[in-house]
């Protein structure tokens, strides 16, 4: 059989692990935690990810130790499944199928007798609002502005409401509970950043509680230590809050973790806490107040105005990370590698308060130069530095060498270096600016003492309009700046404008030169949604496409050229040479949403492949970024920013892969190619069968989502092993699973 | 745990002049020491043996310095006259001088009267040398005419008679005995060999010709005249090499330091520059009170000696090296650094238990209170008087960083009088400085926000918001002259790129909307 190469789009990582609160094994050596569609497995001491326990088909929403056996854990997901696996082994044991469960809109708590009992019925979708007291006695749950107690034994519950805002105008809403593992005593954080402690919960009237306060704005997450003698809480402050318990006045801080916390959970033996960030991070934390592990994820600001950078030198992906930061992310090993500190300022946690943020990077095409652009817009003052890191072959990292503040006077639309084409000549840096001009930087030599530093070459406008993007053509000869619907080329030896180009109605929004044979092209998008193609020889188009394009990117090692094109909202992505008017590769629908950045990443090594179609990625891999959302249930699940790659997998033309990979070409397979047709069919009906229980597995969910609200996204089970509720829930399940 | 990253302390270029090794060789030097002499200084010349005595030409007499004393250790005051260029020869045993009177007299250093006196010139005689065979005298005078001169026969040689003006200066070969050259008011500098009885190169300086000066190797010739200093190629034929023109009035003397590496002229303007010699760019400047007639640098750079118009001899000795370490260790005595080293350097045995210990961050006081977000008190350390004057950057990050974390309102607020005229003393002090314009707006707004309610309660307050609005009109005014000239300049350069138009507008028009708000609530203090 031949080789066959397919091309698709795959999930290469940088999924949440900050979604829900991890979990520590007994031993308190792994940790477990969702992320995305698997839940990872981690030392607790190196910090290396031990195992993937993947078998879920969506994002998983829970994780939780069985009770009965500490080898073994309960995962949930929003596939509808609950799943046990034996975590030491990445051996998944056990599935079970959630089951729409058809409630009455009725206040009566029993529906089914016996098995399934609803207790609470208006909960809220986060899991933090709901918590098992001592011994499974009582279950609190917390909605708005009600907390309410629910007594297994005797089936009752009690309602406890706070007022609106109290007298200093604040917040009263809750925002997380958690209950006391030996005492009768409910601790609740709220948004005002106090800490109720409810004590005598069981009669209605004659409840107390007691109030601490430290934080200053809404309480993240709240967890009592096993033996019940303090209480952590931490907040937006990012200082992790250790509180004694009945002694209130006695705290202790931890400071400065890095960003706002998540979860706090604490090891079932009480030696490790592990805080989670917002910033994608789990902190693991000795008792001794220690830092001892960080676990990184890739993270995920609010926008990546960087754009998606390739490190030439570790081959890592960069992008803004951290407030402040870069983050440089290994592609292969789906980690972060470090964090590099752009702005060096102190990091003041505070909602609506406005932070330098890198709004730009550039490396050149050695790597041996970093050129970044942090800007602090206030109120109507804009404040921008631009700063160029030299790299340091003994430190392995970049080390500052230049700052210039208020390179220009307003926002910089495009950063770039031009390419090098021997050690010899200098790199020279080019910024264009919302401002009307572009300025050259330059390496000089300053003064003897001090070592090179970068200063200003030339200063360049074209009749007071806009430049939006700049570009360097291979030799580094040529640097093409656009001017809303003007493309001028420069000369950069002698800063010499060379001709224009332009092509109304539309402003240039991309603009790349062609590689290596196709250098003498220049390619530019426009708003008037034209892909144009200029012929630097003859200085005129030479050929144009109306497309609407997004994102338009060329590889660095080969001719081609990509471009993202979003029509109808479904993207497309299309390859192609400039010098060919048919495209190499084009394929219609690769994800939803659109794509935000792209990024050709060089492979580690070619590949070998003869396939005509898909030659353009033997040498590098293209990377995008898209901001799709996963799933649109109630639950609120939405997955942001998942890093995507497509890759190239080699798959053996077996016949299995022909049935389920591309059922209708069975029907245009000659004959005698084929296996035998009882052979086939067994398979044809199996593979139709399976396909058919995951639609139903799937629709059920949905429904069962839409009548039972969210209670099941993130379900708790408790330590004590005879737990009526869950056992209850879990029999009615396998029940179900037997009907089908 | 991150540790706390400090206020990042912006670092402004340095304004003024660049310490380069130049800058700090020549700063090496003591105090002047000044002489007062009879008249105006015309010539100083060092003598070529130790203990390199030298002597000073001011109006009739030749005084004799040693290298320490401020007395004259030897006077030749037996001039009818004003004396000229009194010079020793190789040996230092013989002073030759001109004289007003147009005789040439010749000194025995040890002795008084002159051992011979050579007659001839109808006019003053502004040029005397000896040749380098130490047997023959050069003069030159102002009858146009240069004579050669017999020592010990005290007889006149030859006589050239090429120039067509008043002959001033002079220089005679140290390593031919038959050369010498002569500089003119007729603008030529003229080469003369002996063994000719005519000139041999003439060079046209294009000014009247005040001062010679040969490089050691002789290959190079140095002239100065009017405000140029111009350096000629002997080996080409006389051909220019480079035209200086660092003065703005006469160049009256040339000299060459230690190794002639670096070559200095002094002027009427009152300036002393050094040049580097390779590529002639001014290296160093020295300022002296007066019109400059005379420079001399003694032998190994170890003073300079000038003499001026208002006949003043300066005399500028160089530091010993122990006197130049003095300066920087008279600073606070150090703990020394057997204390650092305390059980650092203990090697562990085997067996022994190490207990880590952290290491305590050092933070700046302010930092300290930043830290702990204690934001007025972190103002008030920034705002401390040392740090304040010494340091007004240091005061100015501390409230660019309140300002980002949007704390500077609560660190300004709540202040009492002293407080608030310590704040505003500093805005008054630094508001103006292009370097910290933009980031002292902001807290100069705020305050007035916050403190415009009791306006008029405090005099003194009053009398400081007074004086910033005083100070902002009058910047605003440099401003607006400012935009005029710029103006005027791109008109000018209209046809260049406008590259140097670019700073000024911002922080002008930063200014301008800050004194439009000023001025408002300046008309309520008014009320």
């Amino acid at each position: 059989m031949v080789e066959h190469a397919d091309i698709r789009v795959v999930h290469r990582g940088g999924s949440k692990i900050n979604f829900r609160a991890p979990v520590i094994s007994d031993d308190s050596r792994l940790l477990l935690c969702a992320s995305g569609e698997c839940v990872k497995v981690y030392s607790t001491s190196t910090e290396e990810c031990v195992h993937h326990l993947r078998a879920h088909t969506d994002v998983v929403t829970g994780v939780v130790l069985r009770p009965s056996n500490h080898l073994q854990v309960y995962s949930c997901s929003m596939d509808g499944t609950i799943r046990l696996w034996d975590f030491t082994d990445a051996i998944l044991i056990k599935m079970f199928h959630l089951v729409a469960v058809h409630l009455q809109q009725s206040t009566e708590q029993l529906v089914e007798a016996r098995e399934l009992s609803v207790v609470i019925s208006h909960v809220s979708s986060n899991p933090a609002a709901i918590a098992f007291g001592r011994a499974g006695e009582y279950l609190a749950s917390t909605k708005g502005l009600q907390l309410e107690v629910f007594f297994l034994k005797k089936q009752k519950s009690n309602r406890f409401s706070l007022k609106e805002e109290n007298k200093k105008g604040r917040k009263n809403t809750f925002s997380c509970v958690t209950c006391h593992p030996t005492d009768d005593c409910i601790a609740t954080g709220h948004e005002d950043g106090q800490i109720r402690l409810w004590r005598n919960f069981s009669h209605k009237k004659e409840y107390t509680y007691s109030t601490l306060h430290w934080h200053h704005t809404t309480v993240g997450s709240l967890c009592f230590t096993p033996e019940g003698t303090n209480l952590l809480s931490g907040g937006v402050e990012s200082v992790l809050v250790q509180w004694r318990y009945n002694q209130d006045t006695q705290r202790d801080f931890l400071p400065r973790l890095g960003a706002a916390i998540t979860h706090v959970t604490v090891s079932p033996d009480g030696t490790l806490f592990t805080t989670t960030h917002s910033d994608n991070k789990i902190t693991i934390i000795r008792s001794g107040a220690k830092v001892s592990a960080v676990i990184q994820g890739l993270v995920k600001g609010e926008s990546i105005e960087t754009d998606l950078l390739i490190d030439p030198r570790s081959k890592a992906l960069v992008m803004n990370g951290k407030p402040g930061h870069l983050q440089f992310y290994s592609l292969q090993r789906d980690k972060l590698m470090y964090n590099l500190d752009i702005v060096q300022q102190e990091y003041i946690y505070q909602s609506d308060l406005q932070q330098f943020e890198v709004v730009k990077a550039a490396f050149n095409s050695s790597g041996n130069w970093l050129a970044t652009v942090e800007r602090e817009q206030k109120d109507a003052e804009l404040e921008l530095n631009l700063k160029l890191w030299a790299f340091d072959d003994q430190t392995q990292s970049f080390v500052l060498n230049t700052t210039i503040s208020a390179p220009h006077e307003n926002r910089i639309t495009a950063l770039c270096f031009s390419p090098a084409t021997d050690s010899q000549t200098t790199t020279v840096l080019v910024s264009s600016s919302k401002d009307g001009h572009f300025k050259a930087w330059q390496l000089a030599a300053h003064t003897e003492d001090e070592g090179p530093c970068w200063s200003c070459d030339f200063v360049g406008a074209y009749h007071g309009l806009v430049p939006s993007c700049c570009c360097f053509s291979a030799d580094g000869s040529l640097l093409a700046v656009s001017f809303q619907e003007v493309v001028t080329v420069w000369s950069s030896a002698s800063w010499e404008l060379l001709t224009t180009l332009s092509q109304p109605p539309g402003d240039i929004r991309d603009l790349c030169f062609g590689q290596l044979s196709c250098s003498k092209y220049l390619l530019g998008t426009s708003t008037s949604n034209l892909l144009l193609c200029w012929n630097l020889l003859t200085c005129s188009l030479e050929w144009s496409t109306s497309m609407d394009i997004s994102l338009l990117l060329a590889d660095p090692l080969s001719e081609n050229m990509a471009a993202f094109s979003s029509f109808s909202s479904l993207l497309s992505v299309f390859v192609f040479k400039p010098s060919e008017p048919r495209p190499i590769f084009s394929q219609k629908a690769v994800c939803s949403g659109k794509v935000m950045r792209a990024v050709f990443a060089p492979r580690e090594e070619m590949l070998e492949s003869c396939e005509e179609s898909s030659q353009w990625l033997n040498r590098c891999q293209l990377y995008f970024l898209s901001q799709h959302m996963v799933n649109s249930s109630a639950a609120g699940s939405a997955q942001p920013n998942a890093l995507i790659g497509s890759h190239q997998s080699l798959v053996a033309m077996t016949p299995f892969h022909l049935l389920l990979g591309k059922r209708p070409s069975l029907l245009q397979t000659p004959a005698h190619v084929l296996p035998s047709t009882s052979y086939l069919c067994s398979m044809f009906v199996r593979s139709l069968l399976i396909s058919v229980t995951d639609n139903r597995s799937v629709t059920q969910y949905s429904y069962s989502t839409n009548t039972h609200s969210s209670a099941f996204t993130g379900f708790i089970l408790h330590g004590s092993q005879n737990c009526p509720f869950v056992v209850n829930l879990f029999s009615g399940a396998e029940r179900c699973l037997r009907k089908l | 745990m991150a540790s706390f990253k400090p206020t990042k302390i912006h670092v402004y270029p340095k304004l003024g002049e660049k310490v380069t090794q130049d800058t700090l060789y020549w700063k090496n030097y003591k105090a002047p020491i000044q002489i007062k002499q009879f008249g105006a200084v015309s010539n100083v010349a060092f003598s070529p043996v130790a203990p390199y005595n030298f002597a000073v030409t001011a109006f009739t007499r030749i005084h004799i310095y040693g290298p320490f004393s401020q007395e004259p250790i030897k006077s030749f005051t037996r001039f009818k006259d004003t004396a000229y260029s009194g010079r020793f020869r190789s040996d230092g045993q013989l002073l030759v001088a001109g004289c007003e009177d147009s005789v040439v007299r010749l000194f025995d250093v040890g002795g008084k009267t002159a051992l011979r006196m050579f007659k001839g010139h109808t006019k003053a005689v502004h040029l005397t040398d000896f040749t380098s065979d130490r047997y023959q005298i050069v003069t030159g005078s102002d009858d146009y005419s240069c004579r050669l001169w017999d020592i010990p026969n005290a007889t006149e040689l030859n006589t050239y008679r090429e120039h067509t003006d008043y002959i001033r200066c002079g220089v005679t070969s140290k390593l031919n005995r038959d050369l010498f050259i002569t500089g003119s008011y007729d603008h030529t500098v003229k080469l003369f060999d002996v063994r000719t009885d005519k000139s041999v190169m003439t060079m046209d300086h294009e000014q009247p010709v005040e001062s010679l000066l040969l490089y050691p190797s002789e290959g190079l010739l140095v002239s100065a005249g009017g405000r140029f200093v111009k350096v000629w190629d002997l080996l080409k034929q006389g051909q220019p090499l480079v035209s200086l023109r660092n003065h703005h009035k006469t160049v009256t003397c040339l000299c060459l330091s230690k190794n002639g590496e670096r070559l200095l002229s002094a002027s009427l303007d009152r300036h002393v520059k050094v040049y580097n010699t390779t590529n002639y760019k001014v290296v160093h400047n020295f300022d002296y009170p007066a019109s400059i007639l005379s420079l001399a640098l003694a032998p190994y750079d170890e003073s300079i000696v000038v003499g001026m118009t208002n006949s003043v001899l300066s005399i500028k000795h160089k530091k010993s090296p122990s006197e130049s370490k003095d300066s920087t260790s008279q600073q606070r005595r150090r703990p020394s650094y057997r204390m650092f080293v305390k059980g650092k350097n203990y090697i562990p045995k085997q067996d022994d238990f190490l207990v880590g210990k952290q290491v305590k961050e050092h933070l700046a006081k302010h930092d300290k209170q930043l830290k702990k977000f204690n934001v007025s008190k972190a103002l008030d350390t920034a705002l401390e008087s040392w740090t304040r004057r010494r340091k007004p950057e240091v005061t100015v990050a501390v409230i660019k960083e309140l300002n980002r974390r949007g704390t500077l309102k609560n660190a300004l607020a709540g202040r009492d009088e002293q407080e608030l005229s310590r704040i505003l003393n500093f805005l008054i002090g630094n508001l103006v400085d292009a370097r910290f314009t933009l980031v002292l707006v902001t807290p100069a707004e705020m305050i007035l926000d916050i403190y415009r309610s009791i306006i008029g309660q405090s005099p003194v307050i009053d009398r400081q918001l007074l004086r910033l609005h005083e100070l902002l009109e009058r910047e605003l005014d440099y401003q607006r002259e400012l935009l005029e000239v710029l103006g005027m300049l791109d008109t000018l350069f209209a046809s260049s790129l406008p590259r140097n138009a670019v700073e000024c507008s911002g922080i002008s028009g930063l200014v301008l909307r800050f004194v439009e708000r000023e001025q408002c609530s300046e008309t309520e203090i008014y009320q």
